[in-house]
């Protein structure tokens, strides 16, 4: 198999780059969602709902595509961030970590939502009957037991934006040591004839970190008690 | 004096009770399951707002639909324990104890361990804890906040009857040195016969006796029903 060409490498590097900051720029908002749609009830939460699980279900090129109208040098809000900024968007390393960020963002709220289902209401009550404020029970009783949701949540959305494709090639475009993110290398090297071993080498690399993150995500789950604990 | 004055309409049922009873001892608050005492607990604790009426506590309105008082659970000085105990799992007994305990003084703080011989399971997780000793702590960690009034919903239903007398035990023991009234929601009179100074009987959303019995006889007020708010706002 041999060591990885300098392309290869900066295509791991750069997955590996953009998915964590996707994940960590999507998870504030990602824990006040799948709160907000696990333990409250108001008129939206049908749309709310649907509006975070449709990149689970739209084909990835259509979000690239959707992104690119709305970001593009002439989009609704990449014409004006141009202009007024000189900020671009579309075909940088932040589309990739835009593109990453909202392919996983459905998967992170999922979990985090199901976690926040699961917490008894009664726990917040016996802490307001103690004099707690809503904040704090937020912080120091909710955030606690969402802990196993948040983590499942956050490898999960890691792992699906390590190998996200249609979306990053659509908004981001594939320039090596750009936006060429692993998946993206991999489709160059199978259009190049002869360059077989190297497709198989990315194959195996994306296999590999797409097995270990979602071993990660059920040691996580493993080591969180129903309610948080850790054993 | 504790005065409940109210009147809540939840579908058919109806719940409608006038109460003054001394804020001290342990009044307990029987009847089968249905007579309304856990929408009564609700409506005290402040997790339902009731169609009408008012709750005054030593004075101080917690509710009052005329004022359009609605003190939140959290300023209410009313503590609660759940049936399950409901400690944060999270947390070990001490940091649950000392969750709501602001400006507690430490000889408080070690008679309430003391009385119910909570000692030695500081340090442990909930998780680790018997049925007694979770029903313990949660009693523990609702006093350390040193409510005005402790409302407990069925602490001991859940044990086994061994484990249940003694608990009871503990309870009147930390009730005698604390003196923090506490309101005793049981479906078995005889739970509260033991442990409690007065007894209200509540059927069909109405109380429909208090008595004086148990240790103490302390003495109680059950007024009768009459037109208008008497609680202070």
């Amino acid at each position: 198999m041999g060591p990885l060409s300098p392309m290869e490498t900066s295509a791991l590097l750069l997955s590996l780059n953009a998915s964590a900051w996707a994940v960590l720029w999507s998870l504030p908002l990602a824990v006040g969602c799948g709160w907000l749609l696990g333990t409250r009830r108001f008129p939206g939460h049908a749309a709310l709902n649907a509006l975070v699980h449709l990149p689970l279900v739209l084909p990835p090129v259509v979000l690239g595509y959707l992104l690119l109208v709305l970001l593009g040098r002439n989009g609704v809000i990449g014409g004006p961030l141009n202009e007024l900024f000189g900020i671009r968007i579309a075909f940088s390393g932040q589309a990739v970590v835009l593109a990453c960020a909202v392919v996983g963002f459905p998967l992170m709220v999922r979990a985090i939502r199901q976690s926040a289902e699961a917490i008894d209401p009664r726990y917040a009550r016996a802490a307001r009957s103690l004099g707690a404020s809503e904040m704090r029970i937020f912080c120091t009783v909710t955030l606690p037991l969402m802990a196993p949701g948040i983590l499942t949540g956050t490898t999960l959305a890691f792992a699906r934006a390590v190998g996200e494709f249609g979306a990053t090639i659509t908004l981001a475009g594939n320039i090596p040591g750009r936006t060429q993110t692993l998946p993206l290398a991999l489709f160059t090297v199978t259009q190049t004839p002869g360059q077989e071993a190297e497709a198989m080498r990315l194959c195996l690399l994306s296999l590999v970190l797409a097995g270990a993150a979602l071993l990660a995500s059920e040691a996580v789950s493993r080591r969180m008690s129903p309610q948080g604990v850790p054993a | 004096m504790i005065e409940i004055h109210l009147r809540h309409l939840q579908g058919a049922f109806v719940l409608d009770v006038d109460l003054a009873l001394p804020a001290r001892g342990i009044t307990g608050l029987i009847g089968r399951s249905g007579s309304g005492k856990s929408t009564l607990f609700s409506c005290l604790a402040g997790h339902l707002r009731p169609t009408r009426g008012c709750i005054s506590l030593r004075g101080r309105a917690l509710y009052h639909s005329e004022a359009g008082i609605d003190v939140p659970p959290a300023r209410r000085g009313i503590g609660v324990v759940f049936q399950e105990g409901l400690l944060f799992p999270h947390m070990s007994v001490a940091r649950n104890l000392a969750y709501g305990a602001r400006n507690v003084s430490t000889a408080f703080w070690d008679e309430v361990i003391a009385a119910l011989d909570i000692g030695h399971i500081l340090d442990a997780k909930p998780a680790r804890l018997s049925g007694g000793e979770r029903q313990r702590a949660a009693i523990a960690r609702a006093l350390m906040a040193e409510p005005e009034l402790l409302l407990l919903d069925e602490p001991v239903s859940a044990l086994d009857p061994g484990l249940k007398a003694r608990t009871l035990e503990l309870i009147a023991r930390v009730q005698a040195r604390t003196q923090i009234p506490m309101i005793y929601i049981s479906h078995a009179p005889e739970e509260v016969r033991r442990l409690c100074d007065q007894v209200v009987t509540m059927q069909d959303g109405r109380v429909v006796s208090v008595t004086s019995e148990g240790r103490v006889g302390a003495p109680y007020a059950a007024r009768t029903p009459a037109a208008g708010l008497r609680c202070a706002r």
